[in-house]
């Protein structure tokens, strides 16, 4: 069984952060995240940029684009894809046609960027 | 995880907000800043043992100002002494009341005025500067004067006399409207891009880049658009400084002089930090609507996604620039358009822009520099000559200097 684990902070701290203190927590990830690719079980890995680079696409009768996060609590994190893309328009493109009439999706550049194992 | 590295990021981090919101609440931004530090104190003793606060910053306003009216009750000796540890021993979960209570659109207005009024128009940039990394940032007086490069004495001393000017003047406490808000994040957003080229540039003499204030502005930057997710210039503004600072240490060589744009490494420069601006000049964009910071960003991007000097795309340059002129017309801004017309159309057209410069820059430096550069491409040694004489005399750093001297010697070659 695959999972996918994902990473939830405050990001006005990590901008906080000293480089000292980034450089801790990295490495100690990176460390777990090594071992793991040693073992053959490492998918992608990605580390997000900020969610002011962040733009949400939802699905409604017409499908919308805003700016920011996905911030609504209401809705459940149920899915991710990871795609190449030319342009922040490639990938609201790519949103929009995944968005079908259901749900939305929040659509934001990696920073990192580990391609892992291809999963079976 | 409570150790005090955590501690000191999460109350950096609350702190904007938390003094901005109990400023809204005393209206005194001395009592505000007290009450935020009662809090600090209170948090540095609890949240090792207690574990740390779901919302820092919601933890952080509602101790601060129980403190605050504890220390009010108590100067004042009217009502009964309320127990010291009323928050941390209260069956309630005051946090969570609190965090109903502070819905997202009081702080945006919060953390926009906390800003704003560092920005009193009666105080000298630099001191706007100096007094929204104290009261907003949070850093100490001796970080800011050695920022500066004062005594930790003048500095103080300086903040002082700021405070003493904001306290004078009158600050709005009603929720902005729109057109009032859009001024507020003009003024702000230009104090904090002061804020960066303080960093970025020094101002005359030895340059170096001081990186505490540069990144000290993308904060600023990243946490108003946050803030406001839809302002294109906030967008421009934070994509501008990330892009700037991305090129920092490609931008210095070992002896700490300035290496120009053409000549960089461009290997040394912060893939990051480049992308993260990339892309949010691209959602800038978007919206269509034309803004100084934007197109100075987008000036920036297009640098950045030249992967040589030679791969720039100079045609796109010449109309950003064209979309500056008409925005907010400079001969400086002409004259950088200029070179870019050089590069598309040849150095003739481009010293025909030059034309009405003349006498609006008639001392400046880049003026002289760029016309003799565009006289020697034309073969016009003498003249070429003239030109970069005049710019040696007006060059205001070693490295200015060298440059165009450079540029002498290659014409006598």
């Amino acid at each position: 069984m695959f999972y996918c684990i994902l990473c939830y902070n405050r990001e006005s701290e990590l901008q906080a952060w000293t480089r000292e203190k980034e450089a801790t927590v990295m490495a100690q990830r990176e460390a777990v995240a090594h071992a793991l690719a040693t073992q053959g079980r490492l998918g992608p890995v990605g580390r997000l940029m900020p969610t002011t680079t962040a733009m949400t696409v939802r699905a409604s009768r017409e499908t919308l684009v805003l700016d920011g996060p996905f911030a609504e609590t209401k809705e459940q994190l149920l899915g991710i894809y990871f795609v190449d893309c030319k342009s922040l328009e490639d990938a609201l493109s790519v949103a929009r046609s995944l968005a079908g009439d259901t749900g939305a999706l929040e659509v934001r550049p990696l920073a990192q960027f580990y391609p892992g194992i291809g999963l079976q | 995880m409570t150790d005090i590295a955590w501690i000191g990021a999460a109350l950096t981090a609350a702190r904007p907000q938390a003094v901005a919101a109990l400023l809204r609440y005393f209206r005194n931004l001395d009592v505000a800043e007290e009450a935020f530090q009662e809090a600090c104190l209170r948090a540095l003793k609890s949240w090792p043992v207690n574990g740390p606060p779901r919302d820092p910053a919601a933890w952080c306003i509602f101790v601060g100002r129980n403190s605050a009216l504890d220390e009010m009750r108590r100067r004042n000796k009217h009502d009964s002494l309320p127990e010291d540890d009323l928050i941390a021993d209260s069956d309630e979960d005051p946090e969570a009341a609190m965090v109903e209570r502070l819905d997202s659109s009081a702080y945006q207005d919060d953390v926009l005025r906390l800003l704003f009024i560092c920005c009193q128009p009666d105080l000298p940039a630099t001191q706007q500067i100096a007094v929204a990394l104290r009261i907003v940032s949070g850093l100490s007086v001796q970080e800011i004067a050695s920022a500066f490069l004062v005594s930790e004495a003048a500095m103080a001393q300086r903040l002082t006399r700021a405070k003493r000017v904001m306290m004078k003047s009158a600050v709005a406490f009603e929720t902005p409207g729109p057109v009032e808000r859009a001024e507020r994040l003009n003024t702000v957003a230009a104090m904090i891009y002061l804020l960066f080229n303080e960093g970025y540039s020094a101002s005359g003499g030895d340059a170096h880049v001081r990186v505490p204030l540069c990144e000290e502005a993308i904060r600023l930057g990243r946490l108003l658009l946050r803030l406001f997710p839809s302002e294109t210039e906030i967008m421009g503004l934070t994509a501008l400084m990330l892009l700037q600072h991305a090129r920092a240490t490609a931008r210095l060589d070992e002896n700490n002089n300035i290496v120009l744009l053409d000549d960089q490494d461009r290997g040394r420069w912060n893939r990051e930090m480049l992308n993260e601006g990339l892309v949010l000049v691209e959602k800038a964009q978007r919206q269509g609507i034309p803004g100084t910071y934007q197109l100075q960003a987008a000036l920036a991007a297009v640098h950045a996604r030249a992967a040589r000097p030679q791969d720039t795309d100079w045609s796109q340059i010449d109309q950003i620039y064209a979309i500056l002129e008409a925005l907010q017309p400079s001969p400086v801004i002409t004259l950088n358009r200029a070179v870019a017309v050089s590069k598309v159309r040849g150095a003739a057209a481009a010293l025909q822009m030059l034309q009405p410069l003349a006498q609006p820059l008639g001392s400046y430096f880049h003026y002289f520099g760029v016309k003799g550069a565009l006289l020697k491409d034309l073969g016009r040694t003498d003249e070429a000559r003239e030109a970069f004489n005049k710019a040696i005399c007006l060059a205001r750093t070693a490295a200015e200097a060298a440059h165009i001297r450079m540029n002498l010697d290659k014409l006598d070659s």
